[in-house]
């Protein structure tokens, strides 16, 4: 009984469809080992490896999805929000993140400069204008959708093409190169641990500290489910909606210090290509409903280090980086379509006219 | 009745905003670079060859807007379409066949597409995103190169994107003393058709109609009797064979395939409706706006080109630029109609 009852939960939690995928692209890469004869559990191994200076660093494909499933981690928070309380995407933030690298590049080599040793300004004074510039970012679409009520994704599209220009503008079309240890730390390692994981680390336990701690969360819920039975409410919609906005941009511009850190250069052309698409999968495959309302942002991270496990397990499988697309494609389609209701509907009807026929 | 004469007046004040707003550009164009020839009537077909291909997908896009969903997949689908021509027709497959083809692949795809939106309620956004997904990779799985149509390997294809529909008016004689005359590629005559095809069927068959209700109010579309998943799942169909037809536009002005291409053309397809004036909320929209929408882009992209110092990234600023204050202008408009409603 006890046992069912748990079930039964189990079944209900949102957290069920991102922890079954991620189980499941464990099981795949176990397999593969196996076959391979690598040792079924090399996907699991962690070791010290000695690195060409004199300091050790943590090694493994964990470690490895971890480190590469920063950035789309550190969007996915931000998109949760903007999903909940807008019911609608922001499909900038790859390009925002490209902006912000390139702003802080910018301002860190000197403008026109396209490679330098040395720092033009102090490095906080970079870092603080990547996040402001996103921070700036994220306030132009909150402006747009709060404000102005257009739709979350016409809004976005306006920094999706812009955003991402402006920055190739700022860097005088070229790539900027920033080779300085303090600028390439954010992107390298601090001890054994990879830095990426420990910004992502610190900026889930600042959020969800915040939204634990405050009725922030349970705003934004409410503003997602009837932004107007909320306003009635007394709660301010507009500006809850606005602050979920601002808050995306300044995860965007974390992830675009991160992102341009790990190359130490701005390449705007690259830099969060398609991370956007990663970051709404990841929210969606958190089981969180892109109609806005409650959201999970557990699941949202768990999805997006499966999206992060799903790109690694194709790259051992020995898929090209320009096929991977397809597979994620099938797993998309594969996931949404046992979460659409008519499927589920029919589901439904099926158990229950065999447990009919089972009475009978 | 009031409300109805009044939303009809807003949405054609729009298209004739973004008349006039093309007009303006153009003639900047000409005052700015008259000099470098921009005032031949060859520059204005040049952005009608460049665009053929972006007027059918942005067609196929407006009706899909009208149905309150999007279809993000035209790019990849474009890309891939380009690849299998480039490929098909360099492994000896004759091109007309390779091009029943490419249609035929986008019907099949459209059908997929709608099928997932209309018949299971999935998000058109995530769906299509999905497509996306799945073009661009299916294009690197058929070949990673860059693979081009040349003269010898396909001498049919060659001859139908080098030829010229020379205009019988609106000629130049330039400084060797030479008539030019002013011509359009095979590309432009399919995109006008298809144009106006669709302009005709938004206005006057039971089709464009029920994409118009579909989108204004799903509901009362349903309440009235219409099939609305069906017509959804039309309405994919339409924009994928549209975008089909797009692509065979844009592989004649390519004559190559390569996964790099047509990156963006899904924004700058869904920016070219919203500058004519379509909502994506659904129900309003004219294929006529999304024309001038693309022809907008490309006058932006052609002045940019013409002046030759500007950076490559200011055409997308400036469309930037202009989505913005389309998208104000709409929202100011649906403020004064709901105040004037209530």
């Amino acid at each position: 009984m006890n046992v069912e009852l748990m079930w039964k939960k189990i079944k209900k939690s949102q957290l069920l469809l991102p922890v079954v995928a991620m189980i499941l692209v464990m099981a795949i890469n176990i397999i593969h080992d196996a076959a391979t004869g690598v040792g079924a559990f090399s996907f699991f191994k962690i070791t010290l490896q000695q690195t060409t200076g004199n300091g050790t660093i943590l090694y493994g494909r964990i470690i490895d999805i971890l480190n590469r499933g920063s950035e789309a981690a550190l969007l996915a928070l931000g998109m949760t929000l903007v999903v909940s309380a807008s019911a609608g995407t922001d499909i900038s933030v790859g390009s925002v993140m490209s902006l912000s690298a390139s702003f802080c590049c910018m301002l860190l080599a000197g403008y026109g400069v396209s490679s330098t040793n040395e720092l033009a300004v102090p490095l906080i004074v970079g870092l603080l204008a990547a996040i402001l510039m996103g921070c700036v970012c994220g306030a132009f679409n909150g402006l747009l959708v709060a404000r102005f009520n257009i739709q979350p994704m016409v809004a976005t599209l306006i920094l999706y093409s812009a955003a991402r220009a402006i920055g190739l503008l700022l860097c005088n079309d070229l790539i900027v190169y920033v080779r300085n240890d303090s600028f390439g730390f954010f992107g390298s390692f601090m001890g054994p641990i990879p830095t990426p994981i420990i910004i992502t680390a610190i900026c889930i336990a600042i959020l969800s500290l915040i939204l634990k701690k405050t009725a922030l969360g349970m705003y934004i819920q409410s503003v997602g489910i009837n932004s107007r039975a909320s306003r009635i409410a007394g709660l301010n919609s507009k500006m809850i909606i606005h602050l979920a906005y601002i808050v995306c941009g300044l995860f965007a511009g974390i992830a675009g210090i991160v992102a341009s850190s790990r190359i130490t250069s701005a390449d705007s052309n690259n830099i969060g290509l398609y991370l956007e698409m990663d970051a709404i999968l990841a929210v969606a495959l958190g089981g969180n409903s892109l109609g806005g309302g409650k959201f999970s942002l557990a699941g949202s991270i768990i999805g997006a280090y499966t999206i992060q496990a799903i790109t690694t397990t194709l790259y051992a499988l020995g898929v090209s980086t320009n096929q991977a697309p397809v597979f994620k494609a099938i797993i998309v389609i594969i996931i949404v379509a046992i979460q659409a209701p008519p499927v589920k509907a029919f589901v439904r009807k099926r158990k229950l006219s065999k447990t009919s026929k089972g009475v009978a | 009745m009031k409300s109805k004469k009044l939303n009809l007046n807003s949405h054609t004040i729009l298209l004739l905003i973004t008349i006039v707003l093309f007009i303006v550009l153009y003639m900047l164009g000409c005052i700015l670079y008259s000099k470098k020839g921009f005032t031949h009537l060859q520059t204005f077909l040049n952005i009608l060859i460049t665009n053929a291909g972006l007027i059918c997908i942005a067609s196929g896009m407006t009706c899909v807007m009208l149905t309150a969903g999007i279809d993000i997949s035209v790019g990849g689908l474009v890309a891939m379409d380009c690849m299998m021509l480039a490929v098909g027709i360099n492994s000896g497959i004759p091109a007309p066949v390779m091009v029943l083809l490419v249609i035929l692949t986008g019907l099949v795809f459209g059908l997929m597409q709608g099928f997932f939106v209309g018949y299971l309620n999935i998000q058109p956004f995530i769906v299509s995103m999905a497509g996306m997904f799945f073009t661009r990779g299916m294009t690197a799985v058929i070949s990673t190169d860059q693979v081009s149509i040349t003269k010898d390997t396909s001498p049919l294809y060659y001859a139908w994107a080098n030829y010229k529909i020379k205009l019988p008016f609106g000629g130049y004689v330039n400084n060797k003393g030479v008539y030019n005359a002013p011509y359009i590629r095979i590309n432009v005559v399919i995109a006008l058709i298809v144009l106006i095809i669709i302009f005709i069927m938004l206005r006057h068959t039971k089709f464009g109609r029920s994409l118009y209700a579909v989108g204004g109010n799903e509901q009362s579309a349903a309440m009235m009797g219409l099939n609305v998943k069906s017509v959804k799942l039309k309405a994919y169909v339409l924009s994928s064979f549209l975008c089909s037809i797009g692509g065979i536009c844009f592989s004649l002005n390519t004559m190559s395939g390569s996964v790099q291409q047509a990156l963006g053309l899904e924004m700058d397809a869904i920016s070219s409706a919203v500058i004519g004036g379509t909502l994506l909320t659904g129900g309003v929209g004219n294929v006529l706006g999304s024309f001038f929408g693309v022809l907008i882009n490309g006058t932006i992209s052609s002045i940019v080109k013409t002046n030759g110092k500007l950076a490559s990234s200011w055409p997308n600023i400036l469309t930037a630029a202009l989505l913005f204050l389309f998208i104000v202008i709409q929202s100011i408009f649906a403020a004064i109609r709901s105040k004037k409603i209530h």
